[in-house]
């Protein structure tokens, strides 16, 4: 316990990177394998995350999931009017998820979750063609949620709680196209915040209604990120620039939408279970990256107007042996990024995810989880039309394609 | 612990996958040279070439020389490496034993903005010779006829002027030629810019020198002559003639006009503001009033006892009577050798007249007008009390000269190009004529020739800003791609930068 404690921190610490739009879906290793689906599935901890109103119905005193799952993400980016080509640094990102759940009596559950359902983080290389946009983005945010679920009768359940976000960002642009001090180092501002707190909330409900099948609702809060009074590092500014660009402050609001999710779970044939979500993100709520500066830079404004966002997931677990359980799914996901909306610090297009696992039980507490998700990308021809230089819309676009591989471990325990 | 994150790492790279586009731009036959061959790419021609820029060469110019940007996006179509004469650094100018022989770069400073050169101590030595070969023989300065010169790389006739520092530098040996070192490299493709310097000195001189026009030999040239149009023609005739022997083939630039650069169009011919009564003063009998009393005297005189008519002797009067208003814009006056000598009959009468819009009055000029040529003497303002003199001024007549050779030059390089297979003009004339004339735009940005704020011409008023070089780089890859059947990419103008700020 203690050596795998401590593998987990140890990725804590170690660099995240994530690519590919920033809500990250790898919230646990059981229902990834199953391309993600649980609103109605009552597997394991990992319920406080996909319907904490599951819980009630687990087996056991004491449930406990951990995992961690390494993204591996990379985007091409190409133009061929121009002959440019530019791709992201791979990085290794590393979502992680702690679910611990604890019946203390028949009605009466309690849970916590730790989770990091949001991300990014996209390196282009410095000064790429697409610096006035980005050169780099790093947001993170690390859910904890605590949690509490009432079983109403054997058919039914509730569940919910409220979630703490801490979340930090950072983010690096040239200031535009151009601009350089006398030796040609372009003009770029480093915009930073740590431990932003912010506050929301879930809620769930199960359903029974006949012997095999549940059907599970889930509703998560939007999350708005607040960044207030962060640091804005601008570098490599002429001295003599008659525009005030020196170090200062910033604010900067992102909102993290609101999800609903509906599904159902059915076991057949004994050994089989299949699974199906529905999941709708209010990806609305994201008009505009609006970005406050207190010097001559002034309030950046870069419209996103996301649309909302569906993902049809699809999960089918086998129970193969007494040890090995087989997983696997797939998933549709909708993108919100409208044409000519389509940024590279968020260069994510529709996706397809295939997913398959396995779960082997080392005694009857203790079993591994591993799963392997491959997110396919088409490419996609698309621009950002709503930079703007000297009053005048700049669109930058060309070919994106994106490819996401994350392999991922976890451990789950039963008393 | 520590080797399970490499262990990690390492079994998750062996499964990963690099996203490919199902046609990238970077796989073969995605664009196409077409009937051309851009392996050895080979740039002949003057500072235009060498990317020269706010008065000097300097690193970052090199960078956005236009051989340079357009090597860049040959190298999509087999162009192989293209390698320039890089200079030591971003502060320009030179040093000759040490000693400092050239500016270094304009830049904008200060509050409120001005120009001045960037402080700092040149370090480019032109006696440090690099190894070439070079693909970019671009050399600041040069003549059509130095090009065959091969005393142009000794560095010990820089002091003299018969060599230029920019090529010793450069040069394969003392005693080679621009073109010999172009030829050598054996090139598959070409460029040749030259001529600009011809009349371009003679212009930004003030036109102090000489219309060399009918003297056929350059040895007896001074720096600021205009070059006769048939030295001109033969010396050009001979590069096309080396720079295709191989078969290569190549594109060849025309020359912008004068009234094209900003050196020659930023500074008003009337800026001079007046009340009505330094106006007054100015035209009474204690000014000018006395000179245009003299020039009737000197002009009935003239008419009365020599061959010229009074149509002609009325025509020279209303030229050369000056006269100043209550107004914010009374023209400056000007020294004009092309005016009749009257000094011989009344020292006074100098040839001096108020310029007109036809007069070009030099960017360096500016700063000068309205300070004192005496010191706390409020009559001896330059450009009103003090006639601007010749190398202030390039005057309608100048001008004259300087158009009707870049007209004969320009008919030249475009009957040569015509008679060689294979080469093709790029009309930059027409193309600076749209600059002067609403401005040139591609990908979201707007070049025009006005000084400073345009984004098309450096600071120092004659060489275009980087961003000015794209643009004639894509002008360059889109006539290929028409001519040869080519589809090389082209640059996004939009992300080079104009001028500087310190």
């Amino acid at each position: 316990m203690k050596k795998l404690l401590s593998f987990v921190l140890f990725f804590l610490v170690g660099s995240t990177l994530y690519a590919g739009g920033y809500r990250v879906s790898i919230q646990g290793q059981k229902q990834l394998a199953m391309g993600h689906t649980g609103v109605a599935v009552i597997s394991s901890a990992e319920s406080v995350f996909f319907n904490p109103a599951g819980i009630s119905f687990l087996d056991g005193k004491m449930n406990l999931s951990l995992g961690v799952t390494g993204i591996i993400a990379k985007t091409t980016f190409e133009n061929a009017t121009f002959g440019d080509t530019n791709s992201t640094e791979s990085g290794l990102a590393t979502p992680f998820s702690l679910y611990a759940t604890y019946k203390a009596n028949d009605w009466l559950s309690f849970g916590l979750g730790v989770y990091t359902p949001y991300g990014s983080s996209v390196a282009w290389e410095k000064d790429w063609s697409g610096s006035h946009l980005v050169n780099d983005i790093d947001l993170k945010a690390i859910f904890v949620q605590p949690t509490i679920s009432v079983k109403i009768s054997d058919k039914l359940s509730i569940g919910g709680g409220p979630i703490y976000v801490n979340g930090s960002v950072n983010f690096n642009k040239n200031l535009n196209r151009s601009l350089s001090d006398t030796d040609g180092n372009r003009t770029n501002v480093t915009v930073e915040q740590k431990n932003i707190s912010a506050w929301g909330y879930t809620l769930g409900v199960m359903i029974k209604p006949i012997e095999k099948l549940n059907i599970g609702f889930n509703y998560r809060s939007k999350v708005t990120m607040e960044a207030r009074d962060g640091d804005a590092d601008f570098e490599n500014v002429p001295g003599s620039l008659p525009n005030n660009l020196s170090d200062g402050k910033f604010d900067a609001d992102l909102p993290l939408p609101a999800e609903i999710t509906v599904g159902l779970s059915y076991e057949f044939c004994d050994k089989f279970l299949f699974a199906f979500d529905y999941n709708f993100a209010q990806w609305s709520e994201y008009e505009a990256l609006v970005v406050v500066f207190d010097n001559d830079a002034g309030v950046s404004t870069s419209p996103r107007n996301y649309v909302d966002s569906e993902t049809f997931r699809f999960g089918l677990q086998y129970e193969a042996t007494k040890k090995i359980t087989l997983r696997t799914g797939i998933y549709f996901d909708g993108s919100p990024v409208q044409d000519g909306y389509f940024a590279p610090e968020t260069p994510r297009n529709e996706s397809t995810g295939y997913t398959a696992g396995l779960s082997y039980k080392i005694n009857d507490k203790l079993s591994i989880d591993a799963s392997f998700l491959y997110l396919h990308f088409e490419e996609i021809d698309n621009s950002y039309d709503y930079y703007q230089e000297g009053g005048q819309n700049v669109p930058f676009g060309g070919t994106y394609k994106s490819s996401v591989i994350a392999p991922g471990i976890g451990i789950s325990y039963k008393l | 612990m520590k080797n399970i994150k490499y262990i990690a790492l390492m079994a998750l790279g062996l499964v990963a996958c690099e996203p490919e586009l199902d046609n990238s731009v970077e796989d073969a036959g995605f664009y196409s040279p077409g009937d051309a061959d851009f392996s050895t790419f080979v740039s002949i021609g003057n500072s235009l070439t060498a990317g020269y820029a706010d008065g000097t060469v300097y690193l970052e110019g090199q960078k956005y020389s236009y051989p340079n940007i357009l090597a860049d996006k040959f190298s999509h179509v087999g162009g192989g490496t293209f390698t320039q004469p890089l200079v030591n650094d971003n502060v320009g100018g030179l040093t000759l034993g040490g000693a400092q022989i050239a500016d270094t770069r304009l830049v904008l400073s200060g509050t409120p903005l001005g120009l001045e050169n960037l402080s700092g101590t040149p370090t480019t030595e032109v006696s440090n010779i690099l190894t070439g070969p070079f693909n970019n023989v671009g050399v600041p300065g040069a003549k059509s006829f130095h090009l065959l010169s091969d005393s142009y790389g000794n560095v010990s006739g820089v002091a003299t002027g018969t060599a230029n520092p920019y090529f010793v530098r450069m040069a394969s040996s003392p005693s080679t030629t621009m073109l010999g070192d172009a030829v050598a490299q054996n090139p598959s493709f070409f460029s040749l810019w030259i001529g600009n310097n011809d009349i371009l000195s003679f212009a930004t001189s003030g036109g102090v020198g000489v219309d060399q026009t009918g003297n056929t030999d350059p040895m007896t040239y001074g720096g600021n002559d205009i070059t006769d149009p048939m030295v001109f023609h033969g010396t050009y005739d001979a590069i096309l003639s080396g720079l295709t022997a191989n078969g290569a083939k190549g594109v060849v630039m025309n020359l912008p006009s004068v009234t094209s650069i900003p050196f020659f169009t930023y500074v008003d011919h009337n800026p001079v503001p007046l009340d009505a009564a330094t106006a007054g003063y100015l035209n009474s009998a204690s000014a000018y009033g006395a000179y245009n009393a003299g020039i009737q005297g000197a002009f009935a005189y003239l008419v009365a006892n020599t061959p010229l008519t009074q149509a002609m002797a009325d025509a020279e009067i209303a030229k050369r009577t000056i006269v100043f208003s209550e107004s914010a814009n009374n023209a400056l006056v000007i020294m004009d050798e092309s005016l009749t000598d009257l000094t011989g009959l009344n020292s006074q009468l100098i040839s001096m007249r108020q310029a007109t819009a036809a007069d070009l009055i030099l960017l360096t000029t500016g700063p000068l007008i309205g300070t004192l040529a005496v010191e706390a003497d409020p009559t001896s303002i330059i450009g009103v009390g003090v006639p601007l003199n010749d190398s202030q001024v390039l005057t309608e007549s100048e001008v004259t000269m300087v158009s009707t050779a870049q007209t004969a030059y320009n008919n030249s390089i475009s009957m040569l190009a015509a008679a060689n297979d294979g080469v093709i003009l790029i009309d930059v004339k027409a193309a600076m004529e749209q600059l002067a004339n609403g401005g040139l735009s591609s990908n979201g940005t707007t070049i025009t020739d006005e000084y400073i704020y345009g984004g098309g011409f450096s600071l120092d008023g004659v060489h275009p800003t980087a961003k000015g070089y794209a643009f004639i780089a894509n002008i360059v890859i889109d006539r290929i791609n028409t001519e040869f059947n080519a589809t090389i990419p082209t640059t996004n103008t939009g992300y080079y930068p104009t001028t500087y700020i310190d």
